[in-house]
């Protein structure tokens, strides 16, 4: 039971509370979290490339990726540094789509990225419409700073796991801890659960 | 290997506020069973309304591991929920609630080595401060850089114990005040670019280590222009925060 703040008054969200996880403000700006510089991959060397435990590696080019199915997720999204923003709108090709054609035994995927970004995640949370390559948001191409050209979207687990810049998916037997979850973040990231550090249940 | 064990909250006692600009006020606290940190790591603060609503922000430590108290400094937004509570409102006595600390990846110790180049935009300085008190704290004479943007020199945080850090060895501290610019400054009076960061140096040769923190749009620019003059994107350690941190 935590001690009453002397003096706090607080700002309760407007609207939509049950839409907000615990710890977490709503805002309407849209911040950034990353741990070092941004990347400026030129979109005709661009490949996003699915390996690992996979029959057969595929891959796709900027063009090719664009000509897949695309869909239109509007989705809330939480980032780990407290803030959740919600109703965002964003345009990708689902991770099924992706997985279409490939046959695996693997349970789980290290999400690779141009500046050496990686994060893990079951493979079941990037399955059955949980999950897009994204690469436009609110009607216009990702920028860079917010994980362009294309960055991964997995709204239902805290924003770190939507891995900016990403290039590839490699699918895995075991389970590996990515940049973030090595230092110090929770490994798998629920924020209705609070899952932000290693060690909360 | 076990679990690890949950970061678990604990209630620190208010010490001392100390006025630090206009805008910003260091906040020093006690914390019963503190379990030490690393310079650049930050704590998440919890505040509770008298009806139950809970609301967290994360705030960097400025106070070095050597210290026994945990010190923040806190930068007001006028229109945050959280800032203005801890700079007006919170006194000497109070306690507040709060866990850490958190951050394996923008840190620094000691025997990490150098050479340093820290940037900071504005309040950034918090958690590259807390490096330059560690490298102080354990005598260390690695060669470090300090380049610190702000909008005038009464928003520049720390100044005096800055001047006192830069007079030891091995510490250059450069400024650069992008707004106001008192008259006869010696310093830079611009928004950092490419031969700002020449002048400051290390030469990207050297093989510095970086760390930047400070508003995102200043985070983003330094980095860019750090690896447009050569330095390596892996070198490169930042931290943002948003307009909406508060």
């Amino acid at each position: 039971m935590s001690p009453i703040s002397r003096g706090f008054l607080g700002r309760r969200p407007q609207a939509d509370a049950a839409r907000v996880p615990p710890g977490q403000y709503l805002t309407r700006d849209f911040p950034v979290l990353s741990a070092g510089p941004t990347p400026h991959t030129p979109l005709d060397e661009w490949t996003f490339l699915i390996a690992g435990a996979v029959d057969h590696p595929v891959s796709w080019t900027w063009d090719e990726l664009l000509a897949l199915p695309a869909e239109t997720p509007t989705v809330d999204i939480h980032c780990v540094t407290k803030w959740s923003k919600l109703d965002t709108r964003w345009k990708g090709v689902s991770v099924d789509t992706l997985l279409e054609n490939v046959e695996t035994e693997a349970e789980y995927v290290t999400a690779w990225c141009d500046g050496g970004y990686t994060t893990n995640l079951p493979l079941e949370d990037l399955t059955d419409g949980k999950a897009w390559i994204a690469y436009e948001y609110d009607g216009t191409p990702l920028a860079p700073e917010h994980g362009g050209p294309a960055r991964l979207l997995v709204p239902h687990l805290y924003f770190w796991k939507s891995a900016k810049w990403i290039r590839g998916l490699t699918l895995t037997l075991d389970d590996e801890p990515g940049f973030w979850e090595i230092y110090g973040y929770h490994n798998y990231g629920d924020p209705w659960r609070e899952q932000r550090y290693q060690g909360d249940r | 290997m076990g679990a690890p064990s949950p970061l678990r909250w604990r209630l620190g006692a208010v010490l001392e506020v100390i006025e630090e600009t206009p805008h910003a006020k260091t906040i020093v606290l006690e914390v019963p069973d503190w379990p030490g940190h690393v310079a650049g790591q930050h704590v998440d603060i919890r505040l509770t309304a008298e009806d139950g609503y809970q609301t967290e922000r994360s705030f960097s430590i400025g106070s070095p591991p050597e210290q026994s108290t945990v010190e923040l400094t806190v930068e007001r937004i006028d229109d945050g929920e959280v800032s203005p509570y801890l700079t007006e409102e919170l006194r000497l006595g109070d306690e507040l609630e709060l866990r850490g600390p958190v951050g394996g990846y923008f840190n620094w110790r000691n025997e990490d080595g150098g050479p340093l180049l820290l940037i900071a935009g504005g309040s950034g300085l918090v958690p590259l401060m807390a490096m330059l008190r560690h490298r102080a704290a354990t005598a260390s004479t690695v060669d470090a850089r300090l380049l610190l943007s702000a909008r005038s020199l009464e928003d520049v945080l720390y100044r005096e114990e800055l001047g006192e850090l830069a007079a030891g060895d091995g510490l250059a501290a450069h400024c650069t005040l992008t707004r106001e610019p008192p008259p006869h400054w010696e310093g830079f009076a611009r928004r950092i670019d490419a031969e700002m960061l020449n002048t400051v140096g290390p030469a990207p040769a050297r093989g510095p280590r970086i760390y930047v923190c400070g508003p995102s749009a200043f985070v983003e620019r330094a980095a860019d222009l750090l690896v447009a003059v050569g330095h390596a994107p892996a070198a490169i350690r930042t931290e943002r925060f948003g307009p909406t941190g508060g």
